[in-house]
């Protein structure tokens, strides 16, 4: 990836400059961070680390989603508010047995794994249909994203409007909490179980980026789609693939954040996706597609997360932080740009 | 590679026969016939536009052939597309490489037929497959480069070895020495060689003769899109070569030259050079006031080049221009156009036309602050009155001026931008490829323009691949070879062989 990203041919001298320049954004948010461990040292903690880890881990797992269709040379602007739906989902459908005011009260107890998996299909359903308008119809992935957008938060508004009478849907199942929640203490660092599935699921994204096919052709898409039709890969196939995919990881993610968080409404999830967009390109995922790491995205969303919390913990005014956390995209994407900038 | 006992030498590995393509207005190849023996290398050249990428693209699938045949080892075929070329053994390297930029060589290579170990793709075996066909062409590239980081050359090989990982029994190479060394060249020759002896049989395509003569076996000429000749490379010199090439007649396609030059040189153009590479190394020329200067050259000869920098779109090294006994800098555009410099793009869709535009807009986009009041409010009466007029002088066909430009025939979209820069009232016209992909009648209007210019005392540099619409409306012409002047001639004395010799001066 170095390599690739430098605008330098072979055989020229590297140059100070440019290694200042291709590294900006790390030398940014090192500064940002040694500011906040300057100004108040008790952020350098076990515990401290345990929670921007819980913090990260559904991040970490839409933008591993999101990557994807980033990759191929699109976005998906729908990504917060499927999460959104899988949450309500599984909240609505994995409430606390001992909680008279359920939403469905003749539900009987489900399994956990259930609800997950119906999230996880309903969300992947809506990722095909977006995939299908993107690689089929050929609609612009900005534009299919920002329907689709508006499509799932209207249905799961009707639904949750339908079901709780637009009240908050809490109470959840404790299995299902604690299906998240719970966790390990390592010397006063807590592990808790969503830090391991989003491991699983970084490792498992990591594999079919790096070591499938399907993986090989998302790049050859992104990087240069005649060039991959040309050799026959099968582009409507494989970005259909991957834009499945997106949506699978959505549904578990969602369903993670709402049994990490303990309540639903349908307001959950958004913005989500501009989150996980911007700690992608932080990552040195490129908007033009074809190029990016797993090691880069979750980079850039431990990165955000450490900042984020390290300015709030250091008592920045939260506006503020908005603000730092502009500049950083900002920064992120000019130097994505210079990179690709044909000289005349 | 090869299958050793079905290849017999006497008989064609590939037959074109008869390959007739027409395009609207155009008969880009007639009744052209091409036939490739195996354990040979067989040149195909012409003049731009004599027809060989259309016979290529033919034979790839990207144009289907309005008649005649293609015959593969004795088997008629039709590929509809060049994949499936590519899976019958038939293969091209491109002289603009299609490649996937910012992946490794091997991935390239593979790509669409990955090798797979379940469902897992089997790096291991893609890189000793690549690594083993690397080391049979003797080409020393480490096969998990990435694609971007290479110079052109070894970016060729990539696709040479992608070709022999296909077991390609035809390979076309188009213009393969364009942008290499000497060196670069010897090794690309070495495996040519090397793979005309294991049996492939090789369509090479070039403008460079001496290269003809030593790597071919065979050569076929076209010419307007017929075939001229096919004959063994050692019963053949390069002037004969030269005159199959460019034999043929002129007769009245150009409107008589009205205009006279004067004496008075008004664009001093000294040692001009661009920044960004491939561009121009070293121009020096003048322009005379009337006066029409045609720039020949072959492609990658970086005409384009050389008058964009002097418009000010790519980046200036180094070089002076005066104009009118003042330097100017025309560090960009806008600069260069109140400077009075018009230039006419090559690319007239990428460049020129704003296509779901009107004709109108197309006209006055170039020269909008004059139509513009000094609240911002444009003149609708200035403007319908110049449309009108670039409607009427240049003879655009359409049939109002509210049509979208894109519903032009190619010569009327040329004329209404030749219309749109003639508005900016110029001193300098530059003119890349006016006539290109323009019909036969509306070349002649564009001629006339052309001619017309110049004798209202404009000067015009006039950029063509056509060596005689170059000679038929110059007064001086300027050869270009590999970024630099070879040589400026007189278009009365001068004749096809000179330029053509001048062309490749510095390749």
């Amino acid at each position: 990836m170095k390599l690739s990203a430098s605008p330098l041919k072979p055989g020229q001298p590297v140059k100070i400059k440019d290694i200042i320049v291709n590294n900006a954004i790390y030398i940014v948010l090192f500064l940002l961070f040694i500011t906040v461990v300057i100004i108040d040292p008790s952020f350098l903690s076990l515990k401290n680390a345990g929670f921007i880890l819980s913090q990260s881990a559904t991040r970490m797992i839409f933008a591993c989603a999101i990557a994807g269709p980033i990759v191929l040379g699109g976005t998906d602007l729908s990504a917060g508010r499927l999460i959104g739906m899988a949450g309500l989902i599984t909240a609505s459908l994995l409430q606390s047995p001992d909680y008279t005011a359920r939403v469905f009260p003749n539900l009987p107890r489900l399994p956990i794994w259930i609800p997950i998996i119906l999230a996880m299909i309903i969300c992947g359903l809506f990722s095909l249909i977006h995939g299908f308008l993107v690689a089929k119809q050929k609609v612009a992935p900005f534009i299919a994203s920002l329907g689709m957008q508006l499509v799932v938060y209207g249905l799961m508004s009707v639904y949750f409007d339908a079901v709780s009478d637009s009240a908050p849907i809490g109470v959840l199942d404790p299995k299902f909490t604690g299906f998240a929640q719970n966790g390990f203490n390592i010397f006063g660092f807590r592990l808790q179980y969503i830090i391991i599935y989003a491991v699983i699921v970084i490792t498992f994204i990591w594999f079919i980026w790096n070591k499938t096919k399907l993986g090989k052709n998302m790049f050859a898409i992104g990087g240069n789609i005649e060039a991959a039709n040309v050799s026959g890969v099968n582009i409507v196939l494989n970005t259909l693939a991957i834009y499945v995919l997106a949506g699978l990881l959505y549904g578990f993610g969602g369903a993670l954040e709402v049994a990490r968080t303990g309540s639903a409404t349908n307001a959950l999830g958004q913005g989500y996706e501009l989150d996980a967009i911007a700690a992608c390109v932080v990552g040195g995922v490129s908007m033009r597609g074809g190029i990016g790491t797993i090691k880069g995205v979750i980079t850039g969303v431990l990165l955000f997360q450490v900042i984020s919390y390290g300015l709030v913990y250091i008592q920045v005014n939260p506006y503020l932080v908005y603000f730092i956390k502009g500049v950083i995209i900002l920064i992120a994407v000019v130097i994505d740009t210079k990179k690709y900038i044909k000289k005349k | 590679m090869m299958q050793q006992e079905s290849i017999n030498k006497d008989t064609y590995l590939l037959e074109m026969n008869g390959i007739c393509k027409s395009f609207p207005g155009v008969k880009a190849l007639d009744e052209v016939s091409l036939r490739i023996r195996p354990y040979s290398v067989h040149a195909l050249v012409g003049e731009n536009g004599a027809g060989k990428s259309t016979l290529m693209k033919c034979l790839f699938g990207i144009y289907q052939e309005d008649a005649g045949e293609i015959i593969l080892n004795g088997r008629k075929v039709n590929f509809s597309n060049p994949r499936q070329a590519l899976d019958n053994g038939v293969s091209m390297v491109h002289q603009e490489l299609n490649q996937v930029q910012d992946r490794s060589v091997m991935e390239n290579i593979w790509l669409g037929r990955f090798p797979m170990k379940g469902i897992v793709v089997d790096s291991k075996k893609m890189y000793d497959d690549t690594k083993k066909i690397f080391e049979d062409l003797n080409i020393n590239i480490d096969p998990k480069a990435i694609v971007g980081t290479l110079s052109v050359s070894q970016r060729q090989m990539v696709e040479i070895a992608k070709a022999v990982s296909c077991h390609a029994k035809i390979i076309v190479f188009d213009e393969p020495t364009s942008s290499l060394t000497e060196v670069e060249v010897r090794h690309l020759f070495r495996i040519i060689n090397k793979l005309r002896d294991e049996g492939c049989g090789i369509i090479y395509i070039s403008h460079k003769l001496e290269e003809i003569i030593e790597i071919a076996d065979e050569i076929t000429v076209l010419r307007d899109g017929k075939w001229v000749y096919t004959g063994r490379c050692e019963n053949i010199t390069i002037d004969q070569i030269i005159t199959l090439i460019v034999g043929r007649e002129l007769n009245n396609r150009f409107p008589p030259k009205k205009h006279k030059p004067s004496d008075e040189v008004i664009l001093h153009v000294e040692n001009l050079a661009g920044e960004y590479m491939p561009t121009v190394i070293d121009a020096s020329f003048e322009l005379r006031k009337g006066e029409i200067l045609g720039v020949a050259g072959l492609m990658g000869s970086r005409r384009t080049e050389t008058v964009e920098t002097l418009f000010g779109i790519r980046k200036r090294k180094d070089g002076t221009i005066n104009l009118e006994g003042r330097n100017v800098e025309n560090k960009n555009a806008r600069e260069s156009k109140s400077n009075g410099f018009a230039l006419l793009t090559e690319e007239r869709r990428q460049t020129g036309i704003f296509p779901t535009l009107d004709i109108t807009f197309n006209c006055i986009i170039a020269n909008i602050d004059k139509y513009t009041n000094r609240f911002g409010i444009l003149k609708e009466k200035k403007i319908a009155e110049d449309t009108k007029w670039v409607i009427d002088a240049l003879s655009v066909k359409t049939p109002s001026e509210k049509t979208k430009i894109q519903y032009l025939s190619g010569g009327n979209q040329q004329k209404v931008i030749m219309g749109r820069w003639l508005l900016t009232e110029p001193t300098v016209m530059l003119l890349d490829e006016p006539t290109r992909g323009v019909d036969v009648g509306a070349k002649y209007d564009i001629y006339q323009l052309i001619i017309d210019c110049a004798e209202k005392g404009n000067a015009v540099i006039f950029i063509s691949s056509e060596m005689p619409e170059l000679l038929g409306i110059s007064d001086r012409i300027m050869v270009m070879s590999n970024g630099r002047v070879a040589g400026i001639v007189d278009a009365k004395t001068t004749t096809q062989e000179e330029l053509l010799r001048l062309a490749s001066k510095y390749l």
